[in-house]
């Protein structure tokens, strides 16, 4: 069904860069935009979207595109040169085939290991709150393998694919799903709060809304780190994931403000998957779409089909560069959708099932696929390797996860503190005032 | 939020009730002698480390254009530059958890709340973010960062800038908070905070900026600096102990010496640090003076003395005399008008009062606030 859904032509405009479409013919399969969609096919709203009248014919609709291109200085025109001038896909392929295998299996471990979870939760193993990502694959791969490990990556709840992408073994994650001292947080944290030091997860937040200003201080770190500390090559970025739910919280514009006024390096992902557990997108905010809310702060903001891994990337490949260079932040609001509830405990009873039809047929795994098949870049068998690999390295991860030992109990009380007699008592428990020699004068003043 | 104040403090940053200029600070070498306000203490304290560290940073609002809301961080943009020194936009919210994902990845951020009525709109990150992280993490991430500012009731402000937050901060694991009462408790528990690596509570009190206290040339050293967690006896006495923090002390001292001239001799502890609580010390002095009186200026439910009450039943029961006296803020939003507001808020009579009821004095009326 997917027939086009990597052609370079898709992400902007189609009607202009793909001339074999007759003007009065309707597009082989709905835009990507929710908004542009016929409005009989509803988005989980019982009201019908003032923006498209019922009678849309297509042409009015093709009329409305180009108004409607993201008011992006930067990144679009740039992907949008660059995708005028490869017009037909089959010859010039955005990746290289070990990008694609890498691409690939990052996708496949996510779904593989999300899945893993569910039969886990169901077996009783996992508990609590467990929220997956499958479908979502793509921002989550296409934005992380674009990292370094120095840079730092902040979520919410659903964040176990955020972790694995990260570089978190998967043993890791999946013990600390189980509550095993093995786990990345020595079981202490949980499925809504992985944190990796080594790797530079920052979590992991429950509260929506909360890793974003966090997000912001790494960022400022990075530029601290630069200016004030005179590190001449801390160039790190942070990625900044959460929900379109988020963008009507009160956090997310004070930090749209601080970022864009003092220039941060950070990344604003907006993972839009239409449905706040089971309030609609449309239903709860005045202005659907979230990548105009950049360019209100001064910043870039950009809308990307989030079910598609290559443009995911090369949409993330320019605002990473831009952080990097020191340009400021941006706003990226990536389309996307998740196949299974909100958590393990939604009964999804909300969501139209064609709607969710629809979405599945464009299911970023396929779609990677079939775009590698046709342009050459791996075989079946390659492909069929991996998938084998993944689904081993996934048994190992609950096997290890299962033969690991629970937390000792003397594990509750520690880790309050990370110096629990507090600065003032030196090591020896003596305290330190009193210490003839500590009293030496440390500071210039 | 930050209205009523601006009309207090006048355009040209002199606030109503002025403010003690001290022209040059020397370091006298003799013991002794020497004065200073708690401002400056605590100016001098955050001079220091951030000269020492070149990761401590202060970001608040007014802390740097504007020498500081209460002129705190008076000097300190000129010294150490905007970068250091940052003026926030008015997002508690934001520039808090922005903090706290600095100090994450290694800075250590002094956060500057207004008053610490303001840190409510941002206290999901000092407790979630910041208290839990080292404990969710299991120890990879630590929180070095200190939130510090003006706590509890100043002169005529109303209820939205009067509350006491020292309970409800000291009720979560994963901080610690820190009330200093004179220049010397400021200087060495700011430092000791800086120097911190779990995130720190500073309960400063907005009355006691202006007030001058001797100190000691050890305090003015450079490196000098508190133990966190220890409770100080400022007077000695045998018969009833009387357990204070921040403003309050200053009242239990005065009390304690109206109280020796009718012959009762009060202890008085300056608890200093009220997460950890120095349960050592107040059970100590309880089993040597048998009466206890806690004051705090904070709402009376759930409150400090609350605690000290408890561990006190739990630990020295058999040592009490008397029921523990605590006195507490009314139980009341703080009102406006001046007479109302001296009520709701506990004076030396109360302590005296209450001390003699401990020592079965007759008093007509047990006074409810």
């Amino acid at each position: 069904m997917a027939a086009t859904a990597f052609s370079a032509s898709k992400f902007t405009q189609s009607f202009s860069l793909n001339s074999t479409r007759s003007v009065d013919r309707p597009p082989l399969f709905p835009a990507s935009h929710p908004l542009k969609t016929t409005p009989s096919s509803f988005l989980g709203s019982t009201r019908k979207l003032s923006l498209s009248s019922p009678s849309s014919s297509t042409s009015r609709r093709r009329r409305r595109r180009p108004s409607r291109s993201p008011a992006v200085v930067a990144v679009s025109e740039v992907v949008k040169e660059k995708k005028s001038k490869s017009n037909v896909s089959l010859s010039n392929p955005l990746i290289t085939n070990e990008e694609g295998l890498e691409l690939y299996e990052d996708m496949v471990l996510g779904r593989s290991f999300e899945d893993m979870c569910a039969q886990m939760y169901y077996r009783g193993k996992m508990f609590g709150f467990v929220h997956l990502y499958n479908g979502q694959e793509a921002v989550s791969t296409g934005f992380i393998k674009l990292l370094k490990q120095e840079d730092c990556v902040v979520s919410t709840y659903r964040d176990h694919v955020h972790a694995l992408s990260k570089g978190v073994p998967a043993r890791a994650v999946m013990s600390e799903l189980f509550g095993k001292t093995t786990g990345c947080c020595r079981g202490q944290g949980g499925s809504m709060h992985m944190f990796s030091k080594e790797h530079n997860l920052l979590g992991g937040f429950a509260f929506i809304g909360e890793g974003i200003p966090v997000a912001t201080g790494a960022a400022f770190t990075s530029k601290y780190r630069r200016e004030v500390l005179k590190e001449a090559d801390c160039d790190h970025v942070t990625l900044a994931f959460f929900g379109d739910g988020t963008c009507n919280n009160g956090q997310f514009f004070e930090c749209l403000n601080m970022a864009a006024l003092w220039k941060l390096p950070i990344v604003f992902v907006v993972e839009n998957n239409l449905w706040a557990i089971g309030m609609s997108h449309l239903r709860a905010t005045s202005d659907p779409e979230i990548w105009k809310k950049g360019p209100a702060f001064g910043m870039p903001g950009v809308h990307v089909d989030g079910m598609d891994v290559l443009k995911v990337r090369e949409v993330a490949k320019e605002a990473i560069g831009r952080a990097r260079r020191g340009e400021g932040p941006t706003l990226v609001e990536c389309e996307t959708y998740r196949f299974r509830g909100h958590s393990l405990a939604d009964p999804d009873e909300l969501r139209d099932p064609a709607e969710k039809a629809r979405y599945a047929s464009r299911d970023p795994i396929s779609a990677l696929k079939k775009y590698m098949f046709e342009n050459n870049l791996a075989s079946e068998a390659e492909l069929k390797a991996i998938d084998k690999k993944i689904d081993e390295l996934v048994e190992d991860a609950v096997e290890f996860a299962d033969e690991s030992p629970l937390p000792a109990r003397s594990q509750l009380l520690e880790n309050v503190f990370a110096d629990p007699r507090g600065f003032g008592i030196g090591p020896d428990g003596r305290y330190r005032c009193e210490d003839p020699k500590f009293t030496e004068g440390t500071a210039q003043v | 939020m930050s209205a009523i104040l601006r009309k207090i403090i006048a355009p040209g940053g002199i606030p109503a009730w002025g403010i003690r200029v001290i022209a040059s600070r020397t370091y006298s070498s003799s013991a002794g002698g020497k004065e200073m306000t708690v401002r400056d203490a605590l100016n001098s304290a955050l001079d220091e480390e951030m000269s020492a560290d070149p990761s401590v940073l202060l970001m608040g609002e007014e802390v740097g254009e504007y020498q500081g809301a209460y002129k705190v961080s008076k000097g300190l943009l000129d010294k150490y530059g905007p970068k250091r020194v940052i003026d926030t936009p008015i997002t508690e919210a934001g520039f808090t958890g922005m903090a706290v994902g600095a100090a994450y990845h290694g800075l250590r951020p002094v956060v500057e709340f207004m008053t610490f009525n303001f840190s409510m709109q941002a206290i999901d990150h000092i407790i979630n973010s910041a208290a839990k992280s080292n404990y969710m993490s299991s120890g990879q991430i630590s929180v070095p960062i200190v939130f510090r500012g003006p706590n509890g009731a100043a002169a005529g402000v109303g209820a939205q800038h009067s509350q006491c937050y020292a309970a409800w901060y000291a009720s979560c694991p994963g901080l610690k908070v820190l009330v200093p009462y004179n220049s010397e408790d400021a200087r060495g528990l700011l430092k000791a905070a800086i120097r911190d690596p779990d995130p720190v509570v500073f309960l400063e009190n907005e009355l006691l900026y202006g007030e001058s206290f001797p100190i000691s040339a050890e305090a003015l050293d450079s490196s000098f600096c508190l133990p966190i967690g220890k409770a100080k006896i400022e007077r000695e006495g045998k018969d009833v102990t009387i357990v204070a923090f921040s403003k309050m002390v200053g009242y239990a001292l005065q009390a304690a010496e109206i109280l020796a001239k009718e012959g009762v001799s009060a202890e008085v502890i300056n608890l200093r640090s009220i997460r950890p609580l120095d349960r050592a010390t107040i059970n100590t002095s309880v089993r040597k003076t048998n009466r206890l009186v806690t004051v705090e200026e904070g709402f009376p439910q759930h409150g400090v003395g609350a605690e000290i009450c408890a561990s006190i039943v739990e630990e020295s029961f058999e040592y009490l005399d008397a029921p523990v006296e605590r006195i507490t803020g009314a139980d009341v939003p703080m009102p406006y008008a001046a007479n109302l507001e001296r009520m709701a808020v506990p004076q030396v009579e109360d302590i005296v009062r209450a001390a003699k009821r401990t020592c079965y004095r007759s008093v007509p009326v047990a006074v409810n606030a």
